[in-house]
């Protein structure tokens, strides 16, 4: 007995009891999943799954690297991708695979040549299972890496509070590198938004040693060479009392229990400018 | 002073030798600190404390260890912090002790600041590194 016949007799038995197979593989899948998948797009999946499953079988083919099991291999690629992004384990999308070896083992253990044909399949099924483990890996990962760099981008916001007002709510730790970013963002976005008031916001900064005070008061000094008027708010009690003792004086600098303050403060003085300007006109 | 973090069980170690090294060993101070029940306010200057001996321990003794216990004296309980490094060693103890003088580009707030942020403070330098010992003790 060859591997020609023993894909027929695969192809054979998958076309003559496709429904049965098709119904039974879903319920499978559907128990392991525990009804986080709809029943309906399961069966749509399982299904497509197991037409080109069947073409490349019928194609005579048994390796799951050939191409006659291309379209098999994107198909679960896909489905892998999207059990990733979903949240399913690795072992859920494996098992998706491998829970069509049970459906098949009570109807191709019969005799020896079925044997044979269950065993080849079976392998087979195990490289496609594989597979999906890769692809849901692969997915992971990209998911994690689009993360950071996501994160990176948000951990150093300059936002537009109000008119002539701009925020920066600092997060975290305050190195040389961040101080730049934070710097270089806080400067262009003064003038992209014609702005005069800067507001940062240190709530979410758990300690301010000498570096971070150094590096607030060096971001200070460059905003207020643009013009602008700089406040540091949220400082919080215990900040505000390690401060004192380490000695660090933040001079002339306006600073705020919150940033609910600060602003008030600075529309107040935005408020007062325009009235200036409405004066210097008449 | 004593060396408190040889005699307890509990000590945790934590090489210092990037700037990241630098938050977590932050992060292993403030839990120690919360774990001793110090008040907010305390744990704060404990934690920037530590945060300045191990800056400067990173920026001019080249790295180095810290190492942090839980003390209890007295019926006080407190935290032990020890930062040793095998750096040149501070040449002028009373003047790097000096506010505002710094041998780098700092505020030369870090080591006077540290001083006052804790109970008692203890520092020991020579050619073979500096050692510098904080306690900072709870209500």
């Amino acid at each position: 007995m060859n591997t020609e016949s023993n894909t027929r007799l695969l192809v054979d038995t998958l076309t003559a009891r496709r429904d049965d197979f098709l119904a039974q593989w879903a319920r499978t899948v559907g128990e392991d999943l525990r009804g986080r998948l709809s029943m309906a797009e399961l069966g749509r999946e399982l299904g497509e799954l197991y037409e080109a499953l069947l073409r490349a079988l019928s194609a005579g083919s048994l390796d799951s690297h050939g191409e006659e099991f291309g379209e098999t291999r994107s198909l679960l690629i896909e489905l892998s991708r999207n059990r990733a992004r979903q949240g399913f384990t690795p072992t859920d999308t494996a098992r998706s695979v491998f829970a069509l070896k049970e459906v098949l083992e009570p109807s191709l253990t019969g005799d020896a040549d079925s044997v044979r044909a269950y065993l080849q399949f079976s392998r087979l099924l195990d490289d496609l299972g594989l597979l999906t483990s890769e692809a849901y890996l692969r997915t992971r990962e990209e998911i994690i890496s689009s993360q950071a760099e996501q994160l990176l981008e948000l951990s150093t916001p300059v936002v537009k509070l109000w008119d002539g007002v701009v925020g920066v709510p600092l997060v975290g730790t305050l190195d040389s590198a961040r101080t730049q970013v934070v710097m270089e963002k806080l400067l262009q976005t003064l003038v992209d938004t014609d702005s005069t008031h800067a507001i940062i916001d240190i709530t979410g900064v758990p300690t301010v040693d000498t570096q971070v005070a150094q590096h607030l008061l060096k971001t200070v000094v460059a905003a207020r060479m643009m013009g602008a008027r700089c406040t540091i708010s949220g400082i919080r009690p215990q900040i505000a009392q390690t401060i004192v003792a380490l000695g660090i004086e933040f001079g002339d600098i306006p600073t705020n229990a919150s940033l609910s303050d600060a602003l008030r403060q600075a529309l107040k003085e935005v408020a007062l400018d325009a009235e200036d300007d409405v004066r210097g006109l008449l | 002073m004593k060396d408190y973090a040889a005699a307890s069980t509990s000590t945790e170690t934590v090489p210092v030798a990037t700037s990241g090294d630098v938050v977590s060993m932050r992060q292993t101070v403030r839990t120690l600190a919360q774990r001793c029940g110090l008040s907010l306010v305390h744990q704060t200057k404990l934690v920037t404390a530590a945060s300045e001996l191990g800056r400067n321990m990173l920026v001019y003794g080249g790295g180095g260890v810290v190492r942090a216990a839980p003390v209890v004296d007295a019926g006080r309980s407190g935290v032990f912090v020890e930062f040793r490094d095998k750096g040149p060693g501070i040449a002028d103890l009373e003047l790097a002790l000096t506010d505002g003088w710094t041998s780098g580009n700092g505020m030369g707030l870090g080591l006077s600041g540290a001083k006052r942020l804790v109970d008692e403070f203890d520092i020991e330098s020579g050619p073979s590194g500096t050692t510098v010992r904080i306690v900072k003790w709870g209500r």
